[in-house]
């Protein structure tokens, strides 16, 4: 062990990792808005009494369940242009990452909404709500209360995994990390510094998530 | 620790050994290897194995490329036999040095450590970084380059050097392996790539739809062949045999077959 450690060599490339930092947290923003948003209406297809539409989103799940993430990005980013769809590597990192979100969190919410009691339902029919009523004001809210720390764990695994992205060369926090390690040659340092930025934005992440789900579920939203 | 000690042993015998093959090397050396070779009729070179499309091994275990065709030329112009010892990049110069063979061709590039060692004859191949893109992009110096994008495999040769002559606002794309920026150029994700010209060659070798032509070159360190030291009539000759076929067009010919493009007018 005669490794000298030497993080000083780092600090030429702070704008590297800042900007780094700041693509991982757009990205993460971006997808998990529109991945959660996509899961819901999934979920609802899922649950919906309209076969087709219910079958359909289940291939949709099953697809992107069972396929890598690495495999899909490069599916977007290299495969789609022979269509004649071409994305920037944003656009690419962002969709992979909506998508996949969206799959995963189309089964967690479905898990939530197939918790409520029949006799809710019920309840809310007898009161004379219509279905997207009773979908919007009795199902859903307790589904996602029930469900939100597994949704929690699920964001983080993707903002965690939009590690992949640097391979199209989306330049998010993995990026700048062997961008650098690959001018100064100091990788142990570099990841190092890399494993604990993902570990504070990790963290940081919980922490913001499990402050909403107590603004929004703890006054007893989940008996609305 | 003891693996160690082994090693060092190892290393030391290795040494050993090696003195005492230079120095009885210069009594062979020394010999005139022309008039050798004009008299066994055979011409012993170094040519590589693993390292397409200089040298590699055909479906037939032959070994096949651009450095076994050259070595083939010459020793045809000499009235010789060619014997092709395999040989890899950290062995070709001891291989020379120590009489195994008489020439080194093995995409081998001049610098003044090999220089102090080894006699080198004029450039027989082009071997080059450069920027690459299809035929409707103009670009002929890196401020051309501005408002496009390049891809680029990261950390290597080629992207220290574009990072230093190009400006904030050429957009560079960094990929993780030769592998990557090839995709990034084929499917239209950048508009340029810069990488070595063998690697271009190797994107021609797919005859894609976008072909990567020579823009302009980033940094150039073309193949000699390499000779022993006082070998003078051996470097005449291999010069003037080189020179020939520059002019004839067969050296030409090898370059179109195994680089997919012409020799640069300046080798």
């Amino acid at each position: 062990m005669a490794y000298s450690f030497d993080f000083s060599s780092l600090l030429d490339y702070t704008p590297v990792l800042v900007d780094g930092v700041a693509t991982t947290v757009g990205l993460t923003a971006v997808s998990t808005v529109l991945g959660v948003a996509l899961g819901v209406g999934g979920a609802a297809a899922r649950t919906s009494t309209v076969k087709p539409l219910a079958v359909v989103v289940g291939a949709y799940v099953e697809l992107i369940r069972n396929t890598p993430f690495l495999v899909q990005l490069f599916f977007i980013f290299f495969g789609l242009p022979s269509l004649g769809i071409r994305l920037a590597e944003w656009q690419a990192a962002v969709l992979a990452m909506v998508v996949n979100l969206g799959a995963y969190s189309t089964e967690i919410i479905r898990a939530g909404i197939e918790a409520t009691p029949k006799g809710q339902i019920e309840a809310g029919a007898s009161l004379g709500m219509t279905g997207p009523q009773i979908f919007r004001y009795v199902v859903l809210g307790p589904a996602m209360a029930k469900i939100w720390p597994a949704l929690t764990s699920q964001i983080v695994i993707v903002m965690l995994g939009s590690s992949v992205c640097s391979q199209i060369a989306a330049e998010e926090l993995s990026f700048a990390a062997n961008f650098i390690q690959s001018r100064n040659f100091r990788p142990f340092e570099v990841y190092f510094l890399a494993t604990a930025l993902y570990l504070a934005l990790a963290v940081a992440l919980r922490w913001i998530f499990s402050l909403m789900g107590q603004r929004m579920f703890a006054k007893g939203v989940s008996r609305a | 620790m003891r693996f160690a000690k082994i090693l060092g042993a190892l290393g030391l015998a290795t040494a050993v050994l090696a003195g005492g093959l230079v120095s009885t090397a210069p009594t062979y050396a020394k010999a005139d290897a022309l008039e050798r070779i004009a008299k066994e009729k055979v011409l012993r070179v170094a040519v590589p194995q693993d390292f397409p499309p200089f040298g590699s091994v055909g479906t037939d275990l032959k070994p096949l490329g651009y450095d076994i065709d050259t070595a083939t030329l010459i020793a045809k112009e000499m009235g010789a036999k060619v014997e092709l010892v395999p040989v890899t990049s950290t062995n070709r110069i001891p291989y020379l040095t120590t009489g195994k063979v008489d020439l080194v061709i093995s995409s081998l590039g001049k610098n003044a450590e090999r220089e102090k060692v080894i006699d080198f004859s004029t450039a027989y191949a082009p071997f080059f970084n450069g920027v690459f893109g299809p035929d409707d992009i103009k670009a002929e110096k890196a401020e051309d380059l501005e408002g496009k994008t390049v891809g680029v495999t990261r950390g290597s040769v080629e992207d220290i050097e574009l990072s230093k002559i190009v400006s904030d606002k050429v957009t560079v794309r960094r990929y993780e392996d030769n592998n990557g920026t090839i995709s990034a150029f084929l499917s239209g994700q950048v508009q340029l790539v810069a990488t070595g010209n063998v690697v271009a060659a190797a994107i021609f070798e797919r005859n894609p739809p976008r072909q990567p032509i020579m823009k302009f070159l980033i940094k150039n360190s073309p193949c000699f062949v390499g000779l022993n030291k006082n070998e003078g009539p051996l470097l005449e000759k291999v010069n003037a045999i080189i020179a020939k076929a520059k002019d004839d067009g067969s050296l030409n010919d090898i370059a179109k077959k195994w680089l997919h493009a012409p020799l640069p007018k300046d080798l």
